[in-house]
């Protein structure tokens, strides 16, 4: 009874075949294990990221009950004043030299529409100085862009350069 | 004839690494443990790892730096094994996957083991990218916000995720998670998938030939002598790491991360997934008939049990009343319809009955027993020629019409081990001079093992066997897939020779035992 080849019928040209399909094997490992390398940030660019989390101000203001609205409700849910729990929806929008880099309106999440937004913002740009420019809106109930912040800056090769805002003390540049 | 180019090429493969490897080690044929053996190499490497490393942000880069340079010869090429290994197996499974699919094994009744095996890739990957992030370098820097991107890009989750990764934020209990992950989570998920996996094969193999192994961990050493795996700078928050050279194994999306919006990513990465996991459904073939047991002809052996590949036969005690304790039932769930199981059975014999329809313990209705019996009577009535040689093939290997002239015809079978050695017996007694057995390449059953069942049966070595009064020069067994014809036809014509000059030095035999006794008679 015969059956299929047991290979090539010389024994060390065998295994000098063998040890050539490891070493296409081994090369092919070897080379993607590292290669080709890729560029993140061009080496004379420097990264501005935005990134913080802020509850926009509710849509309406907090408002004081009536004597008659409080008689209507049930005695366990009466409290003198309603809140809405509706929050305004955050316009940010960044300059760079005057040209707008970051312009996003973020609507509040959750079924309520009460939740805080998580921004998160990248952009590579020049090193170098430059003017900055943020604003933020985070209020229907005031006009216009109630958070502002104008800053010179230097930029480092590969620097990031990291924008957060605090509630007391506004946007923060580190 | 036409073989589709996908199989052609993967046909190539396999025979380049026949020639290389022989039939045993043909690592085509070993993919699936082939891999296994890598995760033991990975598993022994990480826990030697494991002693040295130091899991806090801190202290992280700095050990394995201390890994790499100073314990160059103790730690350090366990720590390039264990990235070369890493990588060598998502180059093996890549190419199980491409075998399966190139060899047609992932429709119909395989579409459990096609599609258990998308989690253990996605297992894999993820655990390679949760493995370079315990490096607290550039790239696992890297890796880190593209990865917390990605998960803030999930819909319903919080988003806050990578704000962990800005100036100086990322912090020790996130670390940690991390490495639960790498060293306890994954690989426990790993093991579980894989289990899946096979769970619905029998006998399967864990562990590559030796020869494949040592071959495998040889060249790991090598390479990891040669070129030991590197980390990059420590990771700052504060600065972009400009340029990575990255892994393509295992993190290949997150330079895409780059350049297409989150969702964008997701929505490919998730595309390829389904797309792969529907494929089972893509084909229109379908399974043949399910194998059917009747008890009227089976008493309880197990054969059956014992060669079926997919776990599909059980068994169970008599429920007929009669005189033997077991039997056997078919799940048909988990049935491959290939018919091994008939080519099992002691009642698969052509001998008995042979006025009436044969019937046996366990049949195919697509191709019972009974019609292989007269498939196999016709085929020889219609032979002429001094040598008449019955041909036995598969639908999975070289299509035996193709080998067929005035003295030589085929019969094909769903699987060659469906044949049952008794038949082979019945065509020696009753006018063919030669059978012979086609079917899959040696190693490489669709069915997983029916050729190698045949082989055993006919070398005795498995029941049933052939019995010893067949005459084993008159029988030859070559598999052999759709390109292999000019070899088959090669040993067929050997074959063929062989036959005529025992059939003529039979008869040149015969013929002076004639002459000796006439001219006894004559003397008289
Ligand atoms: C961690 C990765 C994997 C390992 C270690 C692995 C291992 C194995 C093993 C040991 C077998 C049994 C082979 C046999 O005994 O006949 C097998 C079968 C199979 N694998 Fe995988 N596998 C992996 C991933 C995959 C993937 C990603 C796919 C495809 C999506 C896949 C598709 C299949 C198929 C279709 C079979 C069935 C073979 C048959 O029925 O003969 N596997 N695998
Ligand atoms: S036909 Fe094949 S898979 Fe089905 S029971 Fe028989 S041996 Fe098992
Ligand atoms: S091989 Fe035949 S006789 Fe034996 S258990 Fe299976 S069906 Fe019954």
């Amino acid at each position: 009874m015969s059956c299929w080849s047991k290979g090539v019928g010389n024994k060390p040209l065998r295994y000098l075949l063998q040890a050539f399909n490891y070493t296409i094997f081994m090369t092919v490992v070897w080379y993607f294990a590292t290669s080709p390398s890729v560029r993140v940030i061009g080496e004379d660019e420097a990264m501005i990221t935005v990134a913080f989390a802020h509850a926009g101000e509710t849509r309406e203001a907090c408002r004081v009950l009536s004597q008659e609205e409080l008689m209507k409700l049930p005695p366990n849910m009466r409290k003198l004043d309603d809140c809405p729990r509706e929050r305004s929806p955050i316009v940010i929008e960044a300059t760079l030299d005057g040209k707008t880099i970051y312009s996003k309106t973020y609507l509040p999440p959750g079924i309520f529409n009460d939740g805080s937004v998580n921004l998160y913002y990248n952009s590579k740009v020049p090193v170098g100085k430059h003017v900055l420019e943020i604003k933020m809106d985070d209020s229907v109930r005031k006009q216009g862009f109630n958070h502002q912040l104008t800053q010179d800056i230097e930029l480092k090769p590969a620097q990031i350069l990291l924008i957060e805002f605090e509630p007391l003390k506004g946007f923060i540049v580190r | 004839m036409l073989v589709n180019p996908v199989k052609r090429t993967y046909l190539a493969i396999e025979s380049w690494f026949n020639l290389s490897f022989g039939t045993e080690w043909n690592p085509i044929y070993h993919l699936g443990t082939l891999s296994f053996f890598l995760f033991w190499v990975i598993l022994v490497t990480g826990l030697y790892l494991f002693i040295p490393f130091n899991g806090s942000i801190a202290g992280a880069h700095a050990s394995v730096e201390y890994i790499t340079h100073d314990l160059r010869y103790t730690a350090g090429v366990m720590r390039s094994l264990h990235r070369y290994a890493s990588d060598a197996v998502v180059v093996t499974v890549l190419l199980h996957m491409f075998k399966e699919f190139a060899s047609g094994r992932y429709t119909g009744f395989r579409w459990f083991s096609w599609v258990t095996g998308i989690p253990n890739l996605w297992t894999i990957v993820t655990l390679g990218i949760t493995g370079y992030w315990l490096v607290w370098d550039e790239m696992a820097q890297y890796v880190a916000v593209g990865s917390a991107r990605l998960m803030d890009a999930i819909p319903l989750l919080s988003a806050a995720m990578t704000r962990n990764f800005v100036a100086g934020e990322m912090t020790d209990r996130f670390f940690i998670l991390i490495e639960f992950l790498h060293l306890l989570g994954q690989p426990l998920a790993l093991a579980f998938f894989l289990w899946l996996h096979v769970k619905r094969l029998s006998d399967v193999k864990i562990n590559p030939p030796r020869g494949l192994a040592i071959g495998t961990l040889l060249a790991l050493t090598i390479l990891s002598l040669v070129k030991p795996a590197l980390s990059h700078a420590p990771a700052d928050l504060a600065k972009v790491p400009q340029v990575i050279e990255l892994d393509w194994f295992y993190l290949n999306i997150y330079p895409l991360i780059d350049i297409w919006p989150e969702g964008q990513v997701w929505i490919l990465v998730l595309g390829i997934t389904w797309f792969i996991t529907l494929m089972p459904w893509m084909t229109f073939k379908k399974d043949g008939a399910k194998a059917v047991v009747d008890l009227d002809h089976c008493n309880g052996c197990e054969l059956c049990f014992d060669d079926c590949p997919f776990d599909a036969i059980s068994v169970q005690a008599r429920t007929d009343g009669a005189k033997y304790e077991k039997e056997v039932v078919v799940n048909p769930d988990l049935c491959a319809a290939c018919g091994i199981c008939a080519g099992s059975c002691p009642s698969s014999n052509p001998f008995r009955s042979r006025k009436e329809e044969l019937k046996t313990g366990i049949d195919m209705p697509q191709q019972p027993v009974d019609k292989m019996r007269s498939q196999t009577k016709e085929a020889i009535a219609s032979m002429e020629g001094e040598v008449k040689i019955l041909v036995y093939g598969c639908d999975h290997g070289l299509n035996v019409h193709r080998l067929e002239s005035k003295d030589t015809k085929g019969v094909k079978l769903i699987c060659s081990g469906m044949l049952p050695p008794t038949l082979v017996e019945y065509a020696l007694k009753n006018g063919a001079d030669g059978v012979m057995v086609t079917g899959c390449r040696h190693n490489d059953c669709f069915y997983r093992f029916g050729n190698r069942w045949v082989k055993q049966r006919f070398a005795g070595e498995r029941k049933p066997i052939l019995r010893g009064r067949a005459d084993r020069d008159r029988i030859r067994v070559h598999g052999g897939s759709e390109t292999d014809k000019n070899r088959i036809e090669n040993d067929l014509n050997i074959f063929r020779a062989d036959l005529l000059k025992k059939k003529q030095a039979e008869a040149l035999a015969e013929k002076s035992a004639e002459q000796a006794e006439t001219s006894q008679e004559g003397s008289r």
